[in-house]
């Protein structure tokens, strides 16, 4: 059981540092100084919950294991992220679509976890929840003005949400620890949230002008160690400085 | 992107009991953006309990050359300041 804890500690943390990583590479290239400022923020936030998540998994595996062990020191099959969040930055629109997708279920996610028997990860939950709904309003707000925009606005948001959103099933497949978890307590069976993470979304891009595709789910197994080779260009940057000057700190 | 879009003055609160002050301004489609621009830009630190944006063109501002005329002739009248009351420590912000 505490194994299991501790590899789904690490799916929670990954989700959110790959992505926050992926908004860090916007950090001076935003469309404009507050939305930079905005997705920033948002990354940082991020990166707040993979810590208290990380922390967490430190002391459950004891020993010499730390936080930035767990961030810094894996191989690219022992990140548990989903596909969706490690998909590359593309343009304003992928961000959005991106951002809205994972924040939607960010949110349903924690609000469940908030009642999680585990206490840590239920004070976790409740402390991410403020910033997370914060989150989702400012995404769900961008789909609606990028989709019901200009033509071209609401060309290439469909476009994103096109390519993104068959990646989102895979946020609903359980994985082995997910189920046993979810019978303890502990985590989120995903798919109880399922419905009604397809109404709210349903429910944002009607009222965006945009239509969700007919496309079939892409075969995704993020959560087992299976990622496309987006993550590998970000893991080589993201673990450099720990690789090339180990044990360095800032 | 921004260069088309308006300019809106943000006012915050820092506390409960304060007033709103002006703390700069910003760029944004609408107010409700406004709003959400001025809360990442603007609070980031602590710095409030509330906001306000107003666009920067629904202000009527006075002209400095008009100066002269408006501000200058409460130069000399120093009995309006309240300067010959004793006020109590605990009384704060005023």
């Amino acid at each position: 059981m505490k194994e299991q804890l501790y590899s789904y500690l690490l799916m929670l943390g990954d989700n959110s540092m790959i992505l926050a990583h992926r908004l860090s590479e916007l950090c001076g290239h935003g469309p404009s100084l507050e939305t930079d400022i905005a997705l920033t923020n948002i990354s940082l936030d991020l990166f707040g919950q993979v810590r208290n998540f990380f922390q967490y998994a430190a002391e459950l595996k004891g020993g010499d294991c730390t936080e930035d062990n767990i961030a810094y020191l894996r191989t690219e099959r022992e990140y548990y992220n989903c596909i969706l969040v490690e998909q590359a930055n593309t343009d304003f629109a992928h961000v959005i679509a991106r951002q809205f997708f994972f924040d939607q279920f960010q949110y349903l996610q924690l609000k469940q976890l908030e009642k999680s028997s585990d206490e840590t990860i239920a004070a976790i939950a409740a402390k991410s929840i403020k910033e997370t709904r914060y989150h989702l309003r400012f995404s769900s707000e961008w789909m609606r003005r990028l989709g019901a925009g200009t033509e071209e606005s609401h060309i290439k948001t469909q476009a994103a949400v096109d390519r993104l959103y068959p990646f989102v099933d895979e946020l609903f497949t359980a994985s082995a620890i997910e189920k046993a978890l979810s019978d303890a307590g502990i985590a989120m069976d995903p798919g109880t949230v399922k419905a009604e993470y397809e109404q709210e979304t349903k429910t944002v891009l009607e009222e965006a002008s945009l239509i969700l595709p007919d496309a079939a789910p892409r075969f995704a197994q993020g959560k087992q160690g299976m990622h496309t080779e987006q993550l590998g260009y970000i893991l080589s940057e993201f673990q450099y400085m720990q690789r090339a000057y180990p044990n360095m700190e800032w | 992107m921004s260069s088309e879009w308006p300019l809106f003055e943000v006012f915050i609160r820092s506390k409960n009991g304060l007033e709103h002050r002006h703390v700069g301004s910003l760029h944004a489609a609408d107010d409700t953006m406004a709003l959400e621009n001025a809360r990442d830009v603007y609070t980031r630190r602590q710095e409030g309990v509330s906001i306000w944006v107003v666009e920067s063109r629904h202000i009527k501002a006075s002209n400095p050359e008009a100066a002269g005329e408006l501000f200058e002739p409460a130069m000399d009248k120093i009995y309006r300041h309240p300067t010959f009351y004793e006020l109590p420590i605990e009384l704060k912000h005023i």
